[in-house]
């Protein structure tokens, strides 16, 4: 009899507490986040973004590292709709490939967010919205800013990133749309550094032996580290940087901002992977059902040696 | 006595003279055509020039190769090199900010202690050091168990670590790249000694220290035995499973020197990037040397030459403004025709084609 009510207890218990639990998660928003893996302190800045901000809304975040392979995520997204989750947001590992998947979540009436990378896929309805950095616009915006600070003149050495991927060729594209326009700015010495300080070190000292290296007064690098690498390449071979050569590149790491500070480099554009804040304003929009644009630019500045000192502290990647 | 080492200086000969014939090529041709490649100059006490900087960033394929050497005379690979090269920089670069920072400053001044003519503050680099050597000590010792004692095949068991081990080198950086300004440590990668990079002092060093250590000693012969049939070597008394073992444990030293040079060189370990692929390049550069990948003899001279010969190349590209997107290209096409002049098969074709041409 007593072990009877005690059952009938305990059952009415888990009822009541089921129910409460189901009166929680219907507001609670339940969102399927596919990562591509963490393969750069820059994707680990962006996970912590993401699962920071989930916490903060009181989201319920259901995280897949894809560890760099499509199959993972497939499986993820798969998996995403069979727990019917209120939106889908992923970062692509690579391009093609998704049009099956993205039906599947259609057809599942799940909305799906691109974060970082797009897709290529024949029906755009296939996802509402991609956000992410514009790579060609971070080019311009090299650009931009270094014919402000050359006044249209300069001898430039470019440190291209790796050959074929996508940030290095859309940063080059939106670096030469600008400098076209200024007849004496000049690329005169243009190499990969394949986005690493070694490579960059090495190809600086390369540049800077070769008959044209004296000439060169620019350095653009399409990312931070290779600058640092090349900041080294110059101090060795006698050169001020900062001063003799003018610095400026993308992404905006904690190293570019000490550089800077440190009076060795002149700007740097920001590529921002804290992009959580953004992402889930706009998942919470689309779970709302309202409209929302095709296409959002993640939030970037482009910083300065004068502004370094005070960003300096609110540099977490 | 005289007559055998005849024969063995007039093979060593034949062996260098492919490499050393496109080394001397390829330098002749940078020569002519690309302006200011020879251009030395003497700056602050030592040497400064691209001939220079092929030998500062050659070092760390030539010290790789010379492990690799041994490693795939005994029939072996280690694919593990990179990775290993990458967790000993990250070592180092971890415990020189934790010396700096006063954390381990007291074990330093004990250190430093011991060896009464160095100032303790000019030895706060050697811990961090020693710990990157000691690692990668550690991880030779690994592939040498899983590859000798557990006879697992040498790619699949290296590929455990060159795969872990950016992983473990991850893990130790927390993802991050740490940089490190100790003079002492920066040194390595970016001091001079008499008038050459100290880099290329070290390389020089590792290649005499194991040069004299495989060729005074019967060890290079019992390499070889083994490389070419164990099971004979094993029952004509050698010890082939420490001979095996051994080979590893000096390839993941190697590893461990060439990694410290790298985070040496550009002051800070960068755990994603240190040592990436450079596993082919060692091997490549053993190819170029003309040991076979079969096993058996080995030639540490001509994969010191390979390895100049793949940074000249590198170079070139550089100094001559290839675009990156085509300079795989005739790197490629230089690396198969050396290979290709290596094989005494392919010399005799090309001779015999090039005879019925002439007869004609």
């Amino acid at each position: 009899m007593r072990n009877r009510i005690i059952g009938l207890l305990a059952g009415t218990a888990l009822i009541a507490a089921s129910v409460a639990g189901y009166a929680e998660d219907k507001k609670k928003l339940v969102v399927g986040f596919s990562q591509i893996g963490a393969e750069s302190g820059w994707r680990t800045a962006n996970t912590a973004s993401v699962k920071d901000e989930a916490k903060k809304r009181g989201i319920d975040l259901k995280f897949a590292d894809a560890q760099q392979k499509q199959e993972n995520q497939i499986k993820a997204i798969r998996s995403f709709i069979a727990q019917k989750v209120d939106v889908i947001a992923f970062s692509p590992v690579v391009e093609t490939g998704w049009e099956p998947v993205l039906k599947e979540a259609k057809k599942a009436g799940i909305p799906v967010v691109l974060s970082d990378r797009a897709v290529e896929v024949s029906d755009e309805s296939l996802y509402k919205c991609f956000i992410g950095s514009d790579f060609v616009e971070e080019g311009r915006r090299a650009g931009k800013w270094l014919v402000e600070k050359t006044g249209g003149k300069a001898q430039i050495a470019e440190l291209v990133g790796t050959p074929g991927a996508a940030p290095a060729i859309d940063r080059k594209k939106g670096f030469e749309e600008v400098i076209a326009k200024y007849p004496d700015m000049k690329i005169i010495k243009s190499q990969s550094g394949d986005f690493t300080r070694a490579k960059g070190k090495e190809v600086m000292e390369a540049f800077l032996k070769s008959p044209e290296g004296k000439n060169i007064n620019v350095l653009y690098a399409h990312n931070d580290d290779m600058a640092l690498g090349a900041i080294q390449a110059m101090e060795e071979a006698g050169k001020k940087p900062g001063t003799d050569i003018i610095i400026v590149s993308i992404d905006g790491v904690k190293g570019a901002f000490e550089a800077m500070v440190a009076g060795k480099l002149n700007c740097t554009v920001e590529c921002n992977p804290l992009i959580g804040p953004q992402l889930f304003d706009l998942i919470e929009k689309v779970a709302a059902g309202k409209e929302i644009p095709k296409r959002v630019v993640s939030e970037e500045g482009v910083f300065d040696q004068s502004q370094a000192q005070k960003e300096l502290p609110n540099r977490k990647y | 006595m005289e007559e055998k080492q005849k024969i063995f200086r007039d093979n060593i000969f034949k062996r260098l003279f492919w490499p050393l014939m496109a080394l001397g090529l390829l330098l002749l041709f940078n020569l002519i055509f690309t302006k200011g490649f020879f251009h030395i100059e003497m700056r602050d006490g030592h040497f400064y020039g691209t001939l220079l900087d092929i030998l500062n960033h050659g070092s760390k394929v030539m010290i790789l190769a010379v492990g690799m050497t041994l490693v795939i005379a005994t029939k072996g690979v280690d694919l593990s090199v990179g990775a290993v090269m990458a967790v000993a920089g990250a070592i180092a670069a971890l415990l020189i900010v934790q010396v700096e920072s006063g954390w381990i400053f007291v074990q330093g001044c004990t250190l430093g202690g011991l060896v009464p003519f160095l100032n303790a503050h000019h030895m706060s680099w050697f811990l961090p050091a020693l710990a990157a050597i000691m690692i990668s000590l550690v991880a030779g010792l690994w592939n040498a168990l899983l590859v000798a004692g557990f006879r697992i095949q040498p790619i699949v068991a290296t590929l455990v670590l060159m795969v872990a081990g950016r992983g473990i080198a991850q893990l130790i950086t927390d993802g991050q790249i740490i940089t490190f300004t100790n003079r002492g440590l920066t040194f390595i990668g970016n001091g001079h000694f008499l008038f050459l990079p100290f880099s290329v002092w070290i390389a020089l060093g590792v290649f005499a220290i194991v040069a004299i250590a495989v060729r005074k000693t019967a060890l290079g012969l019992f390499i070889e035995s083994v490389g070419n049939n164990e099971t004979a070597s094993f029952y004509a008394g050698i010890e082939a499973k420490t001979i095996k073992g051994f080979t590893y444990v000096v390839c993941g030293l190697c590893a461990g020197v060439a990694g410290l040079i790298a985070a040496s060189n550009i002051k800070c370990a960068d755990s994603n990037n240190a040592g990436l692929y450079l596993e082919l390049d060692a091997i490549l550069a053993v190819v170029i040397g003309g040991t076979s990948l079969n096993g058996g003899r080995f030639f540490l001279a001509g994969s010191i030459v390979g390895a100049i010969l793949i940074q000249t190349l590198t170079t070139t590209m550089y100094a001559r403004d290839v675009s990156p997107h085509v300079a795989a290209v005739p790197k490629a096409l230089v690396i198969i025709i050396v290979c290709l002049l290596q094989s005494e098969t392919f010399r005799r074709k090309a001779m015999g084609i090039l005879k019925t041409f002439k007869n004609k």
